[in-house]
């Protein structure tokens, strides 16, 4: 098991190091001329050049790569354009305000998106398995900024519930209520997604042989569906999860646009709208660790709860 | 000699199922679902909004009108106008060309893409797999939206490189399902048959694999329709796709989101409305598709 | 107009039964329409005694054990008919009297082992549940776990309690399946193909297990496989079902001495039996095909089938009828069933013989060893064969043996170890298939196990052999056509044919679409990878009939790899048996055969049910097939083998392969007459050694040390 647990880190490195390529070339290769974006249409020439020397472009790919990639490694994440100021400055923040929203949105979603694929599956056939399985499927259809703004117009103009904007400061239990609305529109396209796995796992379970084993030993249904059905349906679910955090980061850019919440989602937006390449390359590499680490965790956890890996060569 | 077992093939050892006929089984099977009939009408309204707006739109969605701004719908304007007096009803109906263009494109070129590396991938194996699979593995720890981002802020936004961008990250994640598929199939031994009469790679891939796997790239192909809509959707929504003042509807919700609080929700709730009917039907025609040809 | 079921004769008294099935019908719903699976089932176990329904795939065996268990598929129902248990009806028990049914009454074993246990439980803990629903506190159901671990003969019971499923045998899991089953002493123990997914000599093990199992708890047995000699030794009395009807019923020994049913007679007919040999002998086949599913004919279901029926048959169903003897027919000609012409004459033309000097393939110090993740398995160890034009080597062995690790190393479909040769006529090959040139691909060809996954699906007879036909014996044009009617022909099958997908052919048509296909280049050696195994006995029959034909008229030399020792002594000039990579024995058929054997192979053939239960002394070997990436040390035989040397040779030095008789070849330490003979001890009764009785597919295919990703 620790061998295959080494080796999937070593994984995630590489992919790791890729992934720092493909930010580098598109955000300090692509634009082309990082100088003259810097100081605007109005600079003289000599200027943008001399800048762009300053900035180490003159030097060839690999070495700015080498420059680059080291400086991040350092913990160095650049200067913003726009801020003239540290991203980190902006960044790590924006980036607790996210988990937190994250956070909301996988407490409500997570729960409930099994018990809804269960359900349904354990109810195959049936007009409540019809429903689930259509409701999650239209609701993970439709765009986050579509939901997100059918909750506002109900719950935030006409009930007058729950605020419009979400709020950026103040303590967590303090924003919570502010949290509510964007984290459900977060939690709509990540349901029907979550709960269809979660629904084709359970079904494959109840029609395995084990499960016929278990049930023509005499054990009753409930046990048979809990000790024997579940503990195997949900395994897989796990990785399931943690994919999904990405698609969650990639929502959270529309939803704090949306709500007007200060998140990396947010950040990284703004930074795009105004070119702010180090701003942008800095908060793209840190949702790719998030990423990567989310599934390493998911892969971990896999690893121990699934007797099949974790006694892989220790017999 | 045997000629009793020859007679017997005559009359059967044929199961009653031509190819033909298996085939337009499949295809009765579909248009009678109910799944599809339903998804099949929805996206056939926005076509025909998309080419023939033109001729019944009731006001042109460009034109202002500045006294009249901000009017809840009405006999008149049946969706309202937005603040600048704009006809919203025309305005969504002429907002379907664009996305009906750019998505589709993307995603064949996302399916062409995937499939070619995804064949390549699973047939080569070993080192093109292990390298091309961890580069695809590394753009995958990104969400689609913002590798589009990055690389539409990179090479400036237009509709071409919005097709370019969302069919790249798109062959990305279908060349996973097509490789998962290929490594099945190169397993059976009609493969190994092929090997043992010389076959090249070229032809076994591409004449031997490729029609047995077409049932799960089609199956990909309607579901990747459905999120290009939504990628092409957001990334307008957050000003990176079609620009303003062309109708659209992702554009024309972030134009009028902040006169939400104001109670002039018919501005952006018609296109959002219209963006979640296009993708509903489409997944509800993938779903019925999936469910006849994946059985 | 049914009759009463006639009384049995079983020895222990019937006054009550443990299970009778009443005129059963099971529907299955199949897009809104009704298809009747089951029609008209009736039989009875007495207490104590054991009965046997055997037939071939879609006969509706299982569907029978599901409905009796009232675990059908969501879609099947019974439509008709009464099922009784120790006195109870089950189809009108509830949810909790149908629990307590299962866990007191009635248990079942099925087929794969390794899918029944729940892969994320330990082994202890399943078996403790049936205790615990029984009301045993957990940590005495813990005790009476290992305990009845101990019951099935597992020695070492505290690891297995400890153990997860996937660490163990196939053979191992099934031992626990059968102890939770038994552990609660029910009335009636139902085995559905118990041992059709393990290996000839765990097999043997395990129907052992469960023989003597039944009689220390005098269980009633419902036992049900495709294996007529199975059903014959563990069976009382035999119902033989065919398309969803028991057509013939009665003691199972009277029903296969003398069989009462045209299609009883049929299939005991397409058994390749001892004594039978490619060269004098020709199977009989089944004409026809079976009724597609849901299908109800007018009149008897094997009429269009059958050679005696008549007009009768053809428009009025027959009824059981007694038959004398406490048997029961499905027939109204039960009286002529026994004189059934023969479908397939039975004689033979053949060109029979080696014609050359020059073997046409050799195979010299052929090793194969295969690594993955710093481990090395040496699936084939320095291999020697030679064979002539003609012939047909017989290549057996269980699971890990390396038989279709040879068979993809002759193809060049996997490369050997450095060093190999293979020999075509005197010319080296090149080691894979992709550097091998036309002609060296077109001479050595294969038929593989499974046509559903050897022809591509989405291509046409047409394309399949026609393509061949391009690519090997480089024709075109007119010419290929020809060619291409030709050989569709020498299959025995049509240029109708041709247009077809593999989809719209039956199993026995695809295998021979595989033929044509193999035989389109002419080949001079043609691999048979268990060509058979995954076909019903009826079709296999015509299908060995074929191989023969296409045999005698093309010479062309068979490397025929097998499980069923029955297929492959009817149709082998030589035999090589394999263990762990290793040739054990090698040499001329007869010889192999009569002994004196090599101590696996003549496990291998002792382990092999017979029909006529007359069994010599079977021996046994102790514990499961070694993997063959840790084999044993010295002989690898040795761990199991129950002649080994007591002075320790055997566990230290492996024997060389040494010449016991002209041309035969045996690594054993074991001088020749220390080895045992069984056929000279069988050789007064008929058929001491039949195998593969077999009247349906393989479900499994054995060998698995093939792995995709090995490959490089």
């Amino acid at each position: 098991m620790g061998k295959y647990l080494l080796e999937r880190l070593g994984l995630a490195v590489l992919t790791l190091v890729l992934l720092s390529m493909i930010v580098f070339v598109a955000g300090q290769v692509l634009p082309g001329n990082p100088g003259r974006a810097i100081l605007g249409h109005f600079a003289s020439q000599s200027a943008v050049a001399a800048l762009n020397r300053q900035l180490g472009l003159d030097k060839p790919l690999p070495v700015q790569y080498w420059d680059w990639i080291s400086r991040f490694a350092q913990g160095n994440l650049g200067r913003s354009y726009q801020y003239s100021a540290p991203v980190s400055q902006f960044l790590w923040p924006a980036l607790g305000r996210s988990l937190e929203l994250a956070v909301v949105a996988f407490v409500i979603v997570v729960p409930l998106s099994i018990l809804g694929g269960v359900t349904a599956a354990l109810n195959r056939g049936k007009a409540i398995d019809r429903i689930i399985s259509i409701a999650g499927l239209s609701l993970a259809t439709v765009p986050e900024f579509v939901s997100g703004i059918v909750l506002i117009v109900i719950f935030a103009i006409e009930l007058e519930w729950l605020p419009v904007d979400a709020q950026s400061q103040g303590s967590f239990f303090t924003v919570l209520p502010s949290l509510i609305l964007p984290a459900i529109a977060l939690v709509f396209v990540l349901f029907g997604y979550i709960a269809r796995m979660a629904r084709a796992g359970t079904v494959e379970a109840l029609d395995s042989d084990y499960v016929r084993t278990a049930t023509l030993k005499g054990l009753p249904r409930r046990t048979v569906v809990f000790r024997h059905v579940l503990r195997n349906s949900l395994l897989p679910t796990i990785t399931v999860i943690a994919t999904q955090t990405g698609y969650l980061i990639g929502g959270l850019v529309v939803i704090e646009t949306l709500f007007n919440y200060q998140g990396i989602g947010r950040l990284i937006y703004d930074a795009a709208l105004s070119k702010d390449f180090p701003m942008l390359e800095a908060g793209i590499l840190v949702i790719g660790v998030v990423y990567l680490l989310a599934t390493l965790i998911a892969d971990v956890l896999y690893t121990v709860l699934n007797p099949r890996l974790r006694l892989q060569g220790a017999e | 000699m045997a000629t009793t077992e020859a007679d017997d093939l005559r009359s059967g050892g044929v199961l009653d199922a031509s190819s033909k006929r298996l085939r337009r089984e499949q295809l009765r099977l579909l248009v009678r679902s109910r799944t599809f009939k339903a998804g099949a009408a929805i996206l056939l309204v926005w076509i025909v909004c998309a080419v023939f707006g033109g001729l019944f739109r009731p006001y042109n969605p460009l034109a202002q009108n500045l006294l009249n701004i901000n009017q809840p719908p009405s006999a008149r304007h049946l969706f309202g106008t937005d603040n600048l007096g704009r006809d919203v009803l025309s305005r969504v109906i002429i907002g379907s060309r664009d996305i009906l263009v750019i998505a589709p494109l993307a995603t064949v070129l996302g399916t062409v893409l995937g499939t070619v590396l995804g064949l390549l991938q699973g047939f080569y194996r070993g080192a093109v797999d292990a390298i091309t699979g961890r580069v695809v593995e590394a753009f995958l720890a990104l969400p689609v939206v913002i590798v589009a981002f990055l690389f539409i802020v990179a090479v400036g936004p237009s509709e071409a490189s919005l097709i370019i961008v969302i069919g790249f990250a798109f062959g990305l994640v279908i060349s996973r399902t097509v490789r998962t598929a290929v490594l099945q199939e190169r397993e059976l031994d009609y493969v190994a048959a092929a090997r043992l009469r010389g076959e090249g790679a070229v032809h076994t891939m591409f004449v031997e694999v490729l029609p047995n796997i077409l049932a799960p790239i089609i199956v990909e192909f309607t579901v990747r329709l459905g999120y290009a809509i939504f990628a092409v959707a957001t990334l307008s929504f957050l000003g990176f796709g079609v620009r303003p003042p062309t109708p659209d509807w992702g554009a024309d919700i972030a134009a009028n989101a902040q006169y939400l609080a104001a109670g002039y929700w018919w501005e952006t709730l018609f296109s959002a409305l219209a963006i979640a009917s296009l993708i509903t039907g489409i997944n509800l025609i993938g779903d019925s598709i999936e469910s006849v040809i994946i059985q | 107009m049914t009759l009463a079921l006639p009384a049995e004769t079983s020895p222990t008294p019937q006054d009550r039964h443990t299970l009778e099935v009443d005129h059963l019908d099971v529907a299955y719903t199949v897009r809104g329409n009704d298809r009747l699976t089951l029609r008209d089932i009736s039989f009875r176990i007495g207490q104590q005694e054991s009965f046997g329904l055997v037939g071939e795939s879609g006969c509706g065996k299982s569907t029978t054990v599901q409905a009796i268990t009232r675990y059908l598929p969501r879609n099947g129902r019974v439509t008709a008919g009464s099922i009784t248990m120790g006195g109870r009806d089950v189809m009108s028990m509830g949810p909790e009297g149908l629990r307590r049914l299962r866990a007191r009454e009635v248990s079942v074993v099925y087929q794969e082992p390794g899918r029944a246990l729940n892969p994320s439980m330990r082994i202890g803990r399943q078996v403790a549940e049936v205790f615990e629903i029984m009301g045993s506190p957990r940590k005495e159901a813990m005790e009476r776990a290992g305990h009845a671990l101990r019951t099935v003969q597992i020695a070492d019971p505290g690891r297995v309690i400890r153990a997860y499923p996937h660490q163990l045998s196939g053979g191992m899991l099934q031992r626990v399946v059968i102890a939770m089953a038994i552990a609660v002493e029910p009335s009636l123990l139902v085995l559905d193909e118990p041992t059709t997914a393990l290996d000839a000599t765990v097999e043997a093990e395990v129907l052992d297990l469960v023989s003597g199992l039944r009689e220390q708890f005098n269980t009633a047995v419902l036992f049900i496989s495709h294996n007529l000699a199975v059903i014959a030794k563990m069976c009382d009395r035999v119902g033989v079902m065919y398309a969803g009807e028991i057509v013939e019923q009665g003691a199972a020994q009277e029903v296969f001495d003398d069989p009462r049913h045209p299609y009883t007679v049929g299939l005991l007919r397409c058994v390749p039996r001892r004594g039978h040999r490619k060269d004098h002998d020709r199977l009989d086949s089944i004409p026809g095909f079976l009724p597609s599913p849901g299908e109800v004919p007018t009149g008897c279901v094997f009429a269009t089938r059958c050679a005696l029926a008549d007009d009768r048959c053809r428009s009025e169903t027959p009824a059981m009828e007694d038959v004398g003897g406490a048997r029961a027919s499905r027939c109204f000609k039960h009286e002529e069933a026994p004189a059934l012409p023969r479908a397939t004459p039975a004689d033979v033309a053949m060109r029979s013989g080696r014609t050359s000097s020059e073997p046409v393939i050799r195979v010299e110090h052929v090793s194969k060893t295969y690594s993955a993740r710093g481990e090395s398995v040496r699936a084939l160890v320095d291999v020697n064969l030679e064979l002539y034009p003609g012939e047909t080597l017989g290549v057996v062995g269980e699971s890990g043996c390396g038989k279709t690790t040879l068979a993809r190393v002759l193809l060049g479909l996997t490369a050997p170890d450095e060093g190999s040769v293979v020999e075509i006529s005197g010319q080296r090959v090149a080691p894979t298939a992709a550097r091998r040139g036309r002609d060296e691909l077109r001479l050595l060809q294969i038929v593989f196990q499974n046509p559903d996954a050897a022809l591509n699906r989405r291509h046409s007879v047409r394309h399949i052999v026609g393509r061949t036909l391009t690519k090997l014996a480089g024709l075109d044009g007119e010419e290929r056509e020809e060619r291409l009617i030709d050989i569709v022909r020498s299959v025995r099958m049509e240029p109708r044919h041709l247009p077809m997908r593999p989809a719209q052919l039956s199993g026995g048509l695809k295998q021979r679409v595989a033929i044509a296909r193999a035989f389109a280049g002419q080949p001079a050696v043609l691999v048979c990878d268990e060509p058979t195994s995954a076909l019903d006995v009826s079709v296999q029959a015509a299908i060995l009939n074929l191989l023969v034909d296409l045999q005698s008229r093309e010479q062309v030399t068979y490397v025929f790899i097998s499980h069923d020792l029955g297929v492959v002594r009817y149709l082998s000039d030589r035999i090589a048996v394999l263990y762990l990579g290793r040739i054990m024995e090698y040499g001329p058929a007869e010889s192999v055969f009569a002994g004196p054997h090599h101590p696996y192979t003549e496990a291998l053939l002792s382990a092999v049910p017979t029909l006529d239960g007359t069994g010599r002394e079977r021996i046994r070997l102790e514990g499961d097939i070694p993997s063959p990436a840790d084999p044993p040390s010295g002989c690898v035989f040795h761990t199991r083998c129950p002649r080994r040397l007591a002075d320790g040779t055997c566990e230290t030095v492996e024997p060389p392969l040494r010449e016991v008789e002209p041309g035969k070849v045996m690594r054993c330490h074991l001088p020749l007459d220390e080895l045992g003979r069984l056929e000279e001890q069988g050789a007064s009764s008929r058929s001491s050694d039949d195998r593969g009785h077999e009247v349906g597919p393989h479900a499994v295919d054995h060998d698995v040390e093939v792995v995709g990703g090995l490959d490089p």
